[in-house]
């Protein structure tokens, strides 16, 4: 029964996962990009929640609504500086422009808030069922996870800037002809991304320490759910992050902790070298 | 052969031997290991090239046959008791055999999934190597400070490395040069431009992708033997640092993709840079930053780096910059 414990443990960290790789995945879907600025945000994201936390004591939830519009602004930010002129060249430019997003915000982390690690001291107690306890704050981020991926569908298939966005990701060139303005739903998109990051880089904070080098692991661990799900593809994106966080709830049953990423990093390879469209994605 | 009637690559070689005497001519250790991360980086950088600038295959990773090189070379001096040349030449070989190994399997993936799947055996070889015990799991290897006696003690020893730093640096130039001129190099070439259509011209395209690859992983081995040999210890995190290796894209970037000179000028300048910012009051703190923004600034504006760059203004240069 107590593997039960670690499998439910698993699966809401696994929501919170996947809006992170959901983020990357959109970015790749839309525009074919590898967004190396991932990890960074998810760290500010945390960041924004810690210190609209401790400076006005404002309740984490409302301050990730805070952090989510400020996600969006600084995407679309970063899209405008270091992306746009570069978005037709190939992959190592734009890999490289957003890899240097990363070190411009993790120099300046470094500088302003040092490697101190910084936690969000805020609970919700705990809730126990059967052989299952889970904290609060962690059944709050599933359920915020799934209620984020719930817009976010609404949003791209229910509404015309949706629409546009899925347009855009579809086929560029035949969505100018058709007069949608793509630069801007491309920067929107970029900024959908990191505002996805933020908002996991908030919930993050809320139940996990914290410093600005941290977004590097769960940068890591979104490349292996957006293969997982299938590159592009943002629910397949949340269900990839379940099948993660499954993982590592059950496999420090069988192994040692330290055993989890390489199983994790073989089955990325093992995916992308068999299946590249992900466990869920349709066959191309 | 007729490669060599062009002054550009002796120029090359004759100015990075001229710095690499340098510390030897003054004696100064502090000049020597300034040079021996330069060269270091020359190495890294030069090899890594011919996978991504000639071949245009994105290794995210690359750092993992360094890391790799290091650690089976320093299980070699501790464990085998073996000498540091036969170390050396067991670090290229393993870096040479994983690559081997993987190409066959990774180099089916073109574009950015190459690159992911490079990031991922670099963090799947860490986590591996964290777990491995005859490699000494989290805590890695030491070197014994005994070993150092058999090469004249540690002072001899820091020289000795850098010896055969500056002999492999400049071997690593030669070698860039070797696969550029050669109709091997052109076949990579032909893959980087138009792989379906290099292959429907006969260019047997896996085979030579995978050698590319081979090449570009041997050197890195060999060097991390004596990085760490020179350092005395190893150990998963320091070995496999994913930031190191797009440090080395940037300095592949920074010179001039897919040419010879560029990753040697882009490592050097890459590196003095580093140094100035980290030693400079006014940027210490953010030479992080500092370096973001000038890279961004690069990739904006001159995506050819300084030798694509300089190639394209001035034609005449064109034959002689290799």
């Amino acid at each position: 029964m107590e593997i039960l414990a670690f499998v439910v443990d698993g699966l809401l960290l696994g929501f919170v996962y996947g809006i992170a790789a959901m983020g990357l995945t959109l970015i790749w879907g839309v525009m074919n990009v590898i967004n190396l600025s991932h990890g960074p945000i998810i760290a500010l994201g945390s960041f924004g929640v810690y210190l609209l936390f401790t400076s006005i004591g404002m309740n984490p939830y409302l301050a990730l609504v805070l952090v989510a519009i400020a996600g969006l602004l600084v995407g679309m930010l970063v899209y405008a500086i270091a992306i746009h002129r570069v978005i037709n060249a190939p992959h190592l430019s734009t890999l490289l422009a957003t890899f240097s997003i990363n070190m411009i915000i993790i120099g300046l982390g470094t500088a302003l808030f040092t490697t101190t690690p910084r936690t969000v001291n805020y609970s919700l107690g705990s809730l126990t069922a059967g052989p299952v306890t889970v904290l609060g704050t962690r059944l709050v981020a599933a359920l915020a996870a799934t209620l984020v991926t719930g817009l976010l569908y609404l949003f791209l298939y229910r509404t015309t800037l949706g629409k546009y966005v899925r347009a855009v990701a579809n086929n560029r060139s035949a969505a100018e002809l058709m007069g949608i303005p793509s630069s801007r739903i491309l920067a929107f998109s970029f900024g959908l991304g990191t505002m996805l990051a933020a908002i996991a880089g908030g919930l993050i904070a809320t139940f996990f320490p914290f410093t600005i080098l941290s977004g590097g692991v769960y940068e890591l661990k979104s490349f292996v759910i957006c293969v997982l799900g299938g590159l592009g593809n943002p629910l397949g994106a949340l269900a990839g992050g379940l099948v993660l966080g499954a993982i590592e709830g059950i496999i420090p049953k069988f192994l040692p902790t330290t055993w989890v990423p390489v199983l994790e990093f073989l089955l990325f390879i093992i995916i992308l070298l068999v299946r590249p469209s992900g466990l869920f994605g349709a066959k191309k | 052969m007729n490669a060599w009637r062009n002054p550009g690559i002796w120029l090359t070689l004759g100015v990075v031997a001229a710095f690499s005497v340098w510390p030897i001519l003054t004696q100064k250790a502090a000049s020597r290991e300034v040079l021996f991360t330069m060269l270091l980086s020359v190495v890294l950088a030069s090899s890594l090239n011919i996978i991504l600038g000639y071949t245009g295959y994105v290794s995210f990773g690359h750092i993992v046959y360094f890391g790799l090189g290091g650690y089976v070379g320093l299980y070699m001096i501790s464990s085998l008791k073996v000498t540091l040349w036969l170390a050396i030449i067991g670090g290229g070989l393993a870096s040479a055999l994983l690559a081997f190994l993987l190409g066959r399997a990774i180099l089916r993936l073109r574009g950015a999934y190459f690159a992911l799947a490079t990031i991922g055996v670099n963090e799947a070889v860490r986590a591996f190597i964290n777990n491995f015990k005859p490699f000494g799991g989290p805590i890695g290897i030491s070197l014994n400070f005994n070993v150092y006696k058999d090469y004249g003690g540690a002072t001899q020893s820091l020289w000795l490395a850098y010896y055969l730093l500056i002999a492999i640096a400049l071997g690593s130039i030669v070698l860039s040069y070797v696969v550029k001129s050669s109709k091997f190099g052109l076949g990579l070439r032909a893959i980087r431009e138009d792989e379906d259509a290099a292959e429907v011209m006969g260019v047997i395209t896996p085979d030579v992708k995978t050698w590319a690859y081979v090449l570009s992983a041997i050197l890195p081995g060999m060097v991390g033997v004596l990085f760490y040999f020179k350092n005395g210890n190893i150990e998963p995190g320091d070995a496999f640092r994913l930031h190191f290796s797009i440090e080395l894209l940037v300095m592949v970037m920074l010179g001039g993709y897919g040419t010879v000179l560029g990753p040697v000028l882009g490592a050097a300048g890459y590196q003095r840079l580093r140094g100035f910012l980290l030693t400079s009051p006014l940027f210490k703190d953010i030479q992080l930053s500092v370096a973001g923004a000038l890279l961004l600034l690069i990739i904006l504006f001159i995506p050819a780096g300084a030798v694509g760059w300089i190639r394209h203004r001035v034609p005449v240069l064109r034959k002689v910059l290799p």
